[in-house]
């Protein structure tokens, strides 16, 4: 143990203290991850530019609508026509052309039209960024006024909308129902979980039994009827609320069952006892003094289920059975692409599929690293 | 043995009635909230809209028909007492018994999920016993590379995916369970080669998730048991290199992959292929299923979930009883 614990602490050890606290192991471990890490680089960048600053990521707004419907995505070159190297990229004006053949009419581009420059920080459609502070400055975008000069680098939907910035707005709600919907799971099956192993009995059994009812019930097929039973005249907001609800009630059963676990052990450590002993309430027992002790195995199971949220309503939306237009929403999006038609017609409407997956995948990265790391004391 | 068998089943059945109950009131709370309504008020709606004129009298007549007129229990025993019996009652929509509509589907549920437990078997094992045994040789990082992502891609956007490649680079209009011209044929030898030809492919899309996960566990759990006393016996007593691996490892090491196919895996092929087939639009309960939740259709949709439930119970009771039968040191009790 002791050789194991030289290795694990840094080197030049005479300035730090000697002892280090849990957490600065975990993050000592975690930061030799690289999967980890890339993970955990790949959330924060998709949640602050979806969450945080869409308005400002998108070059266009949520519902700008422009004439050119069903435009397959624009390129962008760096190199034009002529073969002369640009070192500020550009984009060809859209054109509309009528394929004989598939018999539908869509926009491509047009390599005889002029060309546009792309410029970082463009004025462009005003947005109130974190909803407080008016601006009109977008990432990238073109500094012309043509109505010609368009910039849709994931082409555009049936209304001409650019679909790269719904993709972007989606993404907050998407991303913001894995977190708040596990939060939600968190404090429920945190709580029961605690309160079923902490006093046994009667109130253990009903727990129980409600976990194993849970996990009888197919999980898709209930968030489903659960999600058609909401009235279809709620506002999209209530909705959403209601959605969250339903994932984290279909969902807390698991946690509850490992935190159970996990506090019928820990009530019979000398700590627990000694605080008993000392007058604490059951209250203060349980969740000052046992559950902190859980928050290990809470996150790192948190973390690797916040995937599945995001996948269920990402489902449920595309089935038509979850958040509806005006929201928009990865699933909601994915109920227009997922068409045997739009699939021949437009094909990049599938673009929000590598976001989804991407997403899912820099979960579950980050997951498996934190879960090697919250056992520092391991020698793996 | 038997009557651990029997304990379970009555267990079960419990369950079924729970579940039954639970997904009845389910169904029914769009009508029970203000201003809600069910599938009679949907065609209602649309009756009007199309001018007609005996639109409340021809919906009064189908309210009687179906039995909603009654109060919310005795709909409930109704319906669940005629299901004990096989009459699952009527499909609003089609206006015909659910029984012959969920008829064959029932059974291309099964299949499929059989056949995606068969392919995610089939390739998890050999690769997580092969990635053990050459640790952290390129094979292994190629297959744990692999198995990873795997976990991560959910089965229903792999097969929008396919779709897309089998419609734009392939050509290829419907990815069935069946060429066209046995789709309506009645079963015959022909017609069975033709289902196996096209069911790998759903299969496959399937089996991608839970294979990701079983390698992975199969991979850990050989390699913990590779390091035991008694391989070191086998290996000393001068057993093939393969007999060691196959016939004393890979022996212990499967049995939690047993529990978590009860636990896990089954739960996860049933509602990942409904998920697949709804995309690859396959005749299996999964789509018809969303259909009936979308138009309301209360006793398509009840019916759908109890079989879902029931399919789930009953893969868990057979992997206990595999369980048990592969590993004689468990007694069930």
């Amino acid at each position: 143990m002791a050789k194991k614990n030289q290795s694990i602490l840094p080197e030049k050890g005479q300035k730090k203290p000697v002892s280090q606290s849990y957490w600065s192991l975990v993050w000592w471990k975690f930061k030799k991850n690289k999967m980890a890490i890339v993970g955990g680089i790949i959330l924060i960048i998709f949640y602050v530019c979806m969450v945080g600053i869409a308005e400002f990521i998108a070059p266009y707004d949520l519902e700008h609508a422009s004439n050119f419907t069903d435009a397959s995505p624009q390129a962008i070159h760096f190199i034009d026509k002529q073969g002369k190297f640009h070192f500020q990229p550009l984009t060809y004006g859209l054109v509309k052309k009528i394929d004989e053949v598939k018999r539908v009419r869509t926009f491509v581009e047009d390599p005889n039209s002029q060309q546009y420059p792309i410029s970082l920080f463009v004025k462009g459609d005003p947005y109130k960024l974190f909803g407080l502070i008016p601006m009109s400055l977008h990432l990238f975008g073109i500094k012309s006024t043509d109505p010609q000069a368009t910039i849709f680098i994931m082409g555009t939907d049936s209304l001409g909308r650019d679909y790269f910035s719904r993709i972007i707005y989606g993404g907050r709600l998407s991303l913001l129902i894995g977190l708040i919907g596990q939060f939600l799971t968190i404090i429920l099956g945190s709580v029961l979980g605690a309160v079923s192993g902490y006093y046994g009995g009667a109130t253990d059994m009903i727990v129980q039994r409600s976990t194993e009812f849970l996990a009888a019930f197919p999980d898709i097929p209930l968030f489903m009827a659960l999600a058609a039973a909401i009235p279809s005249y709620f506002s999209p907001i209530a909705v959403y609320f209601m959605l969250t609800v339903i994932l984290a009630f279909v969902r807390w059963g698991g946690l509850a069952r490992q935190v159970r676990g996990l506090i019928l052990s820990l009530r019979e450590r000398e700590y627990a006892l000694a605080a008993k002993s000392s007058g604490a309430s059951d209250y203060r027992v349980m969740f000052r003094h046992l559950l902190p002790g859980t928050m290990s195995h809470i996150i790192v199971i948190a973390t690797l289920s916040i995937p599945g949220m995001i996948l269920a309503e990402t489902a449920l939306s595309w089935l038509g059975l979850g958040l509806r237009p005006p929201l928009t929403s990865w699933g909601v999006l994915l109920q227009e692409a997922a068409t045997i038609r739009s699939i021949r017609y437009s094909p990049w409407l599938l673009w929000t599929v590598p976001f989804i997956i991407v997403t899912v995948l820099a979960f579950n990265m980050l997951g498996d690293g934190l879960r090697d790391a919250m056992d520092p004391y391991s020698g793996r | 043995m038997l009557s651990y068998i029997i304990r379970r089943i009555g267990y079960a059945i419990i369950m079924v009635v729970l579940v039954s109950f639970v997904g009845f009131l389910i169904l029914k709370l769009p009508s029970l909230v203000p201003g809600g309504g069910d599938f009679l008020t949907q065609k209602l709606a649309s009756l009007r809209a199309r001018g007609d004129r005996s639109a409340e009298q021809q919906i009064e007549t189908y309210r009687v028909r179906f039995g909603l007129d009654k109060p919310f229990l005795v709909q409930y025993i109704g319906w669940a007492g005629n299901f004990i019996k096989g009459d699952f009652g009527l499909s609003f929509e089609y206006e015909k018994p659910v029984k012959d509509l969920i008829g064959e589907r029932l059974t291309m549920t099964i299949v499929l999920a059989v056949a995606t437990l068969i392919v995610t078997w089939v390739i998890a094992i050999p690769l997580g016993v092969y990635s053990a045994v050459r640790q952290y040789s390129f094979g292994d990082q190629v297959i744990t590379t692999i198995s990873f992502i795997g976990l991560g891609m959910p089965g229903f956007l792999l097969a929008l995916l396919i779709l897309f490649v089998a419609i734009v680079y392939l050509n290829m209009e419907v990815i069935g369970l069946f060429s066209q011209k046995y789709i309506d044929a009645p079963w015959s030898f022909g017609k069975f080669v033709d289902l196996m030809k096209h069911l790998w492919v759903p299969a496959l899309i399937s089996a991608v998730t839970g294979t990701g996960g079983l390698i992975r566990i199969m991979r850990g759990n050989l390699l913990d048991t590779l390091g035991q006393p008694f391989v070191e016996a086998a290996r000393a007593r001068g057993l093939k290199n393969w007999q060691v691996i196959w016939k004393h490892a890979v022996r212990i090491a499967i049995n939690p992959l047993i529990v978590i196919l009860g636990s896990e895996a089954f739960p996860n092929i049933i509602t990942g292929s409904a998920l697949v087939s709804i995309v690859l639009n396959l005749p299996t309960i999964g789509p018809l299923f969303v259909d009936s939740l979308r138009k309301l259709d209360m006793y398509m949709a009840g019916t759908c979930i109890i079989f879902f439930t029931i399919l789930l119970l009953v893969g868990n009771l057979l992997a206990d009883l595999m369980l048990a039968w592969v590993d004689p040191r468990i007694r069930l009790e």
